[in-house]
C-alpha cells in the first residue's frame, strides 16, 4: 500500500504545486506552478526530495494534516507556527512525523503563502509534465477539499539542509522592472513607473497581482494578442497594473509596460493585500 | 521586423503578417535551448537562448514559412450551429453553400491562445470572414465550430465567447491526461469534414 496524509482541514486554500509546467505556453497552457518556488524547492530539500517535488501551496496557512504513515515533513514560507500533535514544533526544519500523528499549520504572521514538502513527495498524476494545479485552465487535480487523501512518492535518502531564516515579507516592496516590451504605449514609462505609488489588490490571485493607486497613461486602444511571460506588467485602460504570476493567461491584448525580476516575482507573490509597492525600472 | 525585449530571457519578435509569424515560428522551432515559443497575431514570443535566436533571425526570411512537415489534422463537423443562418445571410449565400465552402477549405494553425488548446485556424475563404456577434455568449458550449475575422476555430470546453457558430464537433481537442494534450498545434494542417 503506498503511503499517504490525510488533509483534515485545508485552510483557506490548499493547491498541490511543483514548479509547473513550462514549455506549452504555445498550447494555450500557462506555465502555473508554485508562486514562490524558492520556498518550495527549500522544503523539498529539507525532506530530502528532490528540488522538482510536487508539495502544497498554503494561502495563508490554516491546514491540519495527519500522516496515515511515517515521514518527515518541513514548512517554509513566511514565518509561521506549526504543531505536532498539539506541541509546538519547527517551522523551516525537518520535522519527523510519525503514523497517527497530526500537523498543524498556523496563519503566517506576514505574507500570504507556506509551502509544504512530505519526505516522498505529493504523488498525484502528472499533466503535462506538472503536478501542479492550474487555476486558470483547471489542469492538474482540483484544489483539495477537507478530508483528502494524498498518496506519496517513494522517500529518498534524508539530506540535512541548513537551517534557513524563514521568509518575513515586507510592508513596503521595491520592485526592480526592465522596460518593456510595449513601454512605447507610455509617455515616459519610466518616470511614470519611478513616480507612481501602489498598493496590493484584494483582488490579487495566482493569475497575477493587481496593483491599485497611480494610473499609468497610455495610449488607447488594444493590441492583437501576443505572447504572455510570467512577471509581465500589463496595462488594461484604467491604467491599473496587473503583475502576472504563475497561472496567467498565455496572451493577451493589453500593453505591457515592463517585465518583473524573475527572482524578486515570489516577494510580490508573497505581498499582502494593502501592501505598498514602488517599481525601481531599470534600463 | 522589430525585436522587443520582455524581461531578461525573452524577446518579442514583432512583424508585419501572419505569414511572416510563421515564418519567424518555424526559424526558431528547432533551436536547442529556447524555452517557449509563442507564435500570435503579429508577434512571435521567444524565451531562452537569445544570442543563438538573434542570429538566426538576422538571415531569417520573411516572405516565405520554411517547409516544415506540418501535421495533418481532419475535425468532423455537424453543421447546425445557432448562427448558420446568420452567416449565410451577411455571405448572401445559402446555408448549403457555407457548409460547403468552410468544409472544402484547408487551414493552418496560425497560433494558439484564449484558452488551451484553441487553436486560431487561417485561411477562411473571404465570404466567411465576418465580425464577431455584437453581444457575446456567456458560455459556448464544448466542440462548438466558429468563426471570426479571418479565423474559425473549435473550442475546446465550455467558456464564454463571441464567434458566430456554424457547426460542432466531438473530437477530443484537449486532454491534458493524453500524451499529446492538444489535437491542434501551431503549423498544423486542419480540414473540417462533414459528420
Amino acid at each position: 500500500m503506498k503511503r499517504s496524509v490525510t488533509v483534515i482541514r485545508t485552510g483557506p486554500q490548499a493547491l498541490v504545486q511543483d514548479l509547473g509546467r513550462p514549455g506549452h505556453a504555445h498550447l494555450g497552457v500557462p506555465p502555473s506552478g508554485a508562486v514562490d518556488p524558492d520556498s518550495l524547492k527549500l522544503a523539498n530539500r529539507l525532506v530530502g526530495n528532490r528540488e522538482t517535488a510536487a508539495g502544497l501551496e498554503l494561502l495563508l496557512g490554516g491546514a491540519r494534516i495527519t500522516a496515515e504513515a511515517s515521514c518527515t515533513i518541513a514548512v517554509t514560507g513566511p514565518a509561521v507556527r506549526v504543531w505536532i500533535d498539539g506541541k509546538l514544533a519547527d517551522s523551516h526544519q525537518p520535522v519527523h512525523l510519525a503514523k497517527g500523528s497530526t500537523l498543524e499549520i498556523g496563519t503566517p504572521d506576514t505574507g500570504l503563502r507556506n509551502y509544504l514538502a512530505i519526505s516522498g513527495g505529493i504523488d498525484t498524476p502528472e499533466e503535462l509534465g506538472s503536478r501542479s494545479t492550474d487555476l486558470l485552465s483547471g489542469i492538474g487535480p482540483d484544489p483539495l477539499r477537507d478530508h483528502d487523501v494524498l498518496e506519496l512518492g517513494s522517500p529518498g535518502p534524508a539530506a540535512g539542509a541548513d537551517v534557513v531564516p524563514p521568509l518575513r515579507a515586507p510592508q513596503e516592496l521595491h520592485v526592480p522592472i526592465r522596460l518593456g516590451p510595449r513601454d512605447d504605449w507610455f509617455d515616459d514609462a519610466e518616470t511614470q513607473l519611478r513616480q507612481g505609488f501602489w498598493t496590493v489588490s484584494d483582488r490579487s490571485n495566482r493569475v497575477g497581482v493587481r496593483l491599485g493607486g497611480t494610473k499609468l497613461n497610455r495610449r488607447d486602444g488594444e493590441i492583437p494578442s501576443e505572447g504572455m511571460i510570467t512577471g509581465a506588467v500589463q496595462v488594461p485602460p484604467d491604467g491599473q497594473p496587473v503583475v502576472f504570476l504563475n497561472d496567467h493567461p498565455t496572451t493577451g491584448g493589453y500593453p505591457v509596460i515592463g517585465v518583473v525580476d524573475r527572482d524578486h516575482l515570489r516577494f510580490l507573490g508573497q505581498a499582502r493585500p494593502g501592501t505598498s509597492v514602488r517599481f525601481r525600472p531599470i534600463g | 521586423m522589430l525585436l522587443r525585449r520582455c524581461g531578461t530571457d525573452a524577446l518579442l519578435v514583432e512583424v508585419d503578417s501572419l505569414t511572416e509569424v510563421a515564418a519567424v515560428r518555424a526559424a526558431l522551432q528547432h533551436l536547442d535551448g529556447v524555452e517557449e515559443l509563442v507564435p500570435a497575431a503579429r508577434t512571435v514570443l521567444v524565451k531562452g537562448a537569445l544570442p543563438q535566436v538573434r542570429e538566426v533571425l538576422a538571415t531569417v526570411d520573411l516572405s516565405h514559412a520554411p517547409e516544415t512537415r506540418s501535421r495533418e489534422v481532419t475535425i468532423p463537423v455537424t453543421y447546425d450551429g445557432p448562427d448558420l443562418d446568420l452567416v449565410a445571410e451577411t455571405a448572401d449565400i445559402t446555408p448549403d453553400e457555407v457548409v460547403r465552402l468552410h468544409s472544402a477549405a484547408t487551414y493552418e494553425v496560425a497560433f494558439c491562445g484564449f484558452a488551451p488548446g484553441f487553436g486560431y485556424l487561417t485561411g477562411l475563404p473571404e465570404v466567411l470572414q465576418q465580425p464577431r456577434l455584437d453581444s457575446p455568449r456567456t458560455k459556448v458550449p464544448a466542440g462548438s465550430v466558429g468563426i471570426a475575422g479571418e479565423f474559425t476555430a473549435a473550442y475546446p470546453r465550455a467558456t464564454p465567447g463571441g464567434w458566430r457558430l456554424i457547426g460542432r464537433t466531438e473530437i477530443t481537442l484537449f486532454d491534458p491526461k493524453a500524451e499529446t494534450p492538444a489535437l491542434l498545434q501551431p503549423g498544423d494542417s486542419v480540414r473540417f469534414v462533414v459528420a
